[in-house]
């Protein structure tokens, strides 16, 4: 007893034994067995019999897949027997204390989904466009996963940012009028991105500056933007739409060669430029976070303000600098609302993708780059309906629309789990 | 907090000085002065926005007075159009009429004093419920189906029924919320926000689907009207569109305001609302009360879409029920700082600027999103007191006199810790 007192030493002693803890909850295998069984319900209940037709390319491709054309419910209940599989795998590893591999909850998302997209399609003479799919997919997912990549730098830095909404709508609208004063998509663009910054300046003046709750500060903005937006909107941009409200769009610019691999090559290499800024600005925003002298110290200010201020970090610059940088990558996210997807503002536009934003950021717990993958999912769940739609899908639209936030919360409930913010998020840095 | 510096005033000052600035430093000069600023700022933009300032502005040089014209006639007439579709109109024949404003926006205020309840009641117990729309879909979803699809109940047994189903069906939605996030951790923000558009879509789903919400024989996404067995009479009879509801809203800020302070299970919401850690070692059953505090609040919230299809829309409705309530709530509780007589208070003030602004876009064509960026500044303002001292120049709570030139610095530090105070606590 003593002679361990004795040695209280940090050094590991060369007798001691390493445990390994690891940590099992059955909440990955409730979920996958919940959804596997509500799948397979649904293939009883309602079975649709007929051939389903997936087409993989499109015209100008190296070369040409020919469409898929596979029996539904064979295919259908293939993909539930591969799900039944992996859910029983998952059962048989929590009970021996081990973990599914991550792998392996992709396989039967994939196989779930191509099962499911088989049922829905069957019978349609129309095909279903993969490439549709997923191209409408990354478009739909841009300013989510710009609001995303500004959310987890704000948030990083100890900044809630409920006001990625207001940042998105605020980029919209200087985009649309800057862009149709000047003609030009890039100054538009550009003007978003201030426009955000501006935003930014007063969510940092309040919580950073007057101390507020950082909460009610990015409520109060989203309301302020939206109230401002709509506004102007109905005073200024409606009666002169055609000098205030008519942008020119970027255009596609496709890479060349790589554009015309199949599948692939549209739905990556054919996109206008915001699209492949927003894959830049995710390697950047990681980097900058995990691998920069900025990046460690930004992170630092949203752990543990007062030890970064110890070692002389000037916490409310970096606080600063972390809140506009965030405004200027959610406010070109805006942007892609009226210099991309179409070529005016309207009220409202954003439509609440800032608070998907918001929870991509806690999906992806506070990373980068998960933050955007998560951003790219509510991207596809919400494409789904439109494609479903095309080829005629037996279930009603509502229920399709509903799908993106029905995942997300199976995800949050059951895959992610409890995901840890920052840990002086929220809190404001008083110096004392 | 600054009880040191006030109790010792100085003998030579006069006792209306004294009671002066103790009015001055007050948080109600600070309110006053946030509604001022916004008021303010929304003038700039009704001025800068109108047609007549924008032509005569063209000739401002020449002829100034015609741009100061038109200034005060957009702005003036803007404002005074806010006072008479909120507070009292002038121009009415009788009594009635002319205090009608008033009781419309008793009317607007009646759903948002409930919803704002719900939130707040969520942010002392630590929790952020955006979930308002969602809650309040599906309680007038509930409270609808009560309402035509059970026949043959008496008056109030029919009412009763549909405004219990519709506090179950809104508990039932924050609960899911608050189960998921006792149980597996998920962020109450992000579940509630998600249940927000399931509601939606659900709700879109049963008004297109006959035999459910939509009214026989019609192909619009719908409701029948409300049954007379089923709405809320009105509380001063037929001339004014003012009903029970709001005697429910009363009724709940009082519930709230006994549940918080009175009741051991309010005392365990603030408790694990401080600091879940010293609650559970205290013996509080955290997830227990995550769920209940939702379930609570969705309650709360859930009255407000009671009020709306048994009081406010018995002409049946549509998915846009919740008219934006459920996110105007957030705002009812931030500025009655989740405190129950505060909510009162804000939810009055901002039915009084819904059922103003909507006056406003009659008679003077002004958008009435000019409210929202009024409402919005206020809260900015007066969650800023030290901004809006500055602004104003206003002496700094616990400043012994009125800052001299020199001493200014140090009393704006001495306000900007005691603010710091005032919002930390």
């Amino acid at each position: 007893m003593s002679a361990t007192i004795d040695v209280p030493s940090a050094a590991p002693q060369a007798s001691a034994e390493v445990r390994h803890v690891t940590q099992v909850t059955w909440k990955t295998t409730l979920v996958l067995g919940v959804v596997t069984v509500l799948y397979g319900v649904l293939l009883l209940l309602a079975p649709h019999e007929g051939d389903s037709r997936f087409a993989l390319s499109n015209a100008g491709d190296f070369f040409t897949i020919p469409v898929v054309v596979v029996p539904a419910m064979a295919t259908a209940w293939v993909c539930f027997v591969i799900a039944a599989i992996v859910t029983t795998a998952s059962a048989w590893l929590t009970r021996s204390a081990r973990r599914l591999p991550a792998w392996a909850v992709a396989l039967a998302a994939v196989v779930l989904l191509v099962g499911f997209l088989a049922w829905a399609a069957a019978g349609s003479p129309r095909d279903l466009s993969v490439v549709g799919l997923l191209g409408g997919a990354v478009l739909l997912s841009v300013p989510i996963v710009y609001g995303a990549l500004g959310g987890v730098l704000c948030e990083r830095a100890g900044v809630v940012n409920i006001a990625i909404e207001g940042q998105l709508l605020a980029g919209a609208f200087t985009a649309a009028i800057v862009g149709s004063i000047t003609d030009s998509p890039y100054v538009g663009a550009f003007a978003a991105v201030l426009a955000g910054v501006l935003v930014g300046a007063v969510l940092g003046l309040f919580t950073i500056t007057y101390h507020v709750n950082q909460v009610i500060v990015g409520v109060v903005l989203n309301v302020l933007v939206i109230g401002l937006t709509s506004f102007l909107y109905s005073q200024l941009l409606v009666p002169q739409t055609e000098a205030l409200n008519a942008t020119t769009r970027f255009t596609r610019i496709g890479i060349p060669f790589l554009e015309r691999i199949p599948v692939i090559g549209p739905v990556l290499f054919d996109q206008t430029i915001i699209v492949y800024l927003m894959v830049v600005a995710v390697a950047v925003v990681w980097f900058a976070l995990f691998r920069t002298r900025w990046g460690l110290r930004t992170r630092a200010v949203g752990e543990h303000p007062l030890a970064a201020d110890t070692v002389g970090i000037d916490v409310v610059r970096t606080r600063y600098r972390a809140v506009l940088w965030a405004g200027a990558v959610a406010g070109l996210g805006g942007a892609f609302y009226t210099v991309v997807s179409i070529n005016q503002f309207g009220k409202e536009m954003t439509a609440g993708a800032g608070f998907i934003a918001l929870a991509a950021v806690i999906f992806g717990k506070w990373n980068p780059v998960r933050a955007a993958l998560a951003g790219l999912l509510f991207g596809f769940a919400s494409n789904l309906q439109s494609v479903l739609s095309v080829v005629g899908s037996p279930v009603p639209s509502q229920f399709m629309l509903m799908v993106p936030y029905v995942v997300t919360i199976l995800a949050v409930a059951g895959l992610v789990g409890r995901s840890r913010p920052p840990a002086a998020e929220g809190v404001p840095y008083v110096k004392g | 907090m600054t009880a040191g510096p006030d109790t010792e005033h100085e003998p030579t000052e006069g006792r209306w000085a004294t009671a002066l600035r103790e009015i001055v430093r007050g948080r109600w000069t600070v309110s006053v002065g946030a509604v001022v600023l916004a008021i303010l700022a929304g003038s700039i933009m009704i001025a800068f926005t109108d047609e007549r300032v924008q032509e005569a502005s063209v000739y401002l040089f020449a002829r100034p007075g015609d741009t100061f014209t038109a200034i005060g006639q957009a702005v003036g007439g803007a404002y005074s159009a806010l006072f008479r579709g909120a507070v009292y109109n002038l121009r009415a024949e009788d009594f009635a009429g002319a205090v009608r404003p008033l009781t419309q926006t008793l009317n607007y205020a009646t759903p948002l004093i409930a919803a704002g309840l719900g939130v707040a009641l969520a942010f002392r117990a630590g929790l952020f419920n955006i979930g308002g729309q969602g809650q309040m879909l599906m309680a007038a979803s509930a409270a609808g189906w009560v309402g035509f699809g059970v026949d043959g109940l008496p008056f109030p047994l029919h009412l009763l029924l549909a405004i219990v189903a519709a506090l179950a069906a809104g508990a039932l939605w924050a609960g899911i919320a608050g189960l998921l996030k006792a149980r597996t951790g998920a962020h109450e923000v992000i579940v509630t926000i998600m249940l927000n558009y399931v509601a939606f879509y659900l709700l879109s789903y049963m008004l297109a689907t006959p035999g459910l919400l939509q009214a026989p024989g019609s192909s619009n996404p719908k409701t029948p009207p409300t049954p007379e067995s089923a709405q809320l009479p009105s509380l001063l009879g037929d001339r004014f569109n003012l009903t029970w509801g709001l005697v429910l809203s009363l009724v709940a800020v009082v519930v709230v305001w006994w549940l918080l302070n009175r009741s051991s299970l309010g005392f365990a919401f603030r408790t694990v609302g401080e600091n879940p850690r010293a609650a559970r070692v205290a013996g509080i059953n955290v997830p227990r009360t995550t769920v209940t505090v939702m379930l609570v609040a969705g309650a709360l919230v859930g009255l407000a879409g009671a009020t709306q299809v048994l009081g406010a829309v018995t002409t049946g409705f549509s998915s846009d029920i919740d008219a934006g309530i459920g996110f105007d709530a957030i705002t009812v509780a931030l500025l009655g700082g989740s405190n129950p007589w505060g909510v009162l208070a804000a939810g009055i003030l901002f039915g009084a600027f819904k059922a103003g602004g909507s006056t406003m876009q009659a008679s003077e064509g002004i958008p009435d999103e000019i409210v929202l960026v009024v409402q919005s500044l206020i809260v900015l303002f007066i969650a800023a007191p030290p901004l809006v001292r500055a602004i104003f120049r206003l002496p700094a709570p616990g400043a012994r006199k009125r800052p001299e030139a020199a001493g200014r610095r140090r009393a704006a530090k001495a306000a900007e810790a005691a603010d710091k105070k005032e919002v930390g606590a």
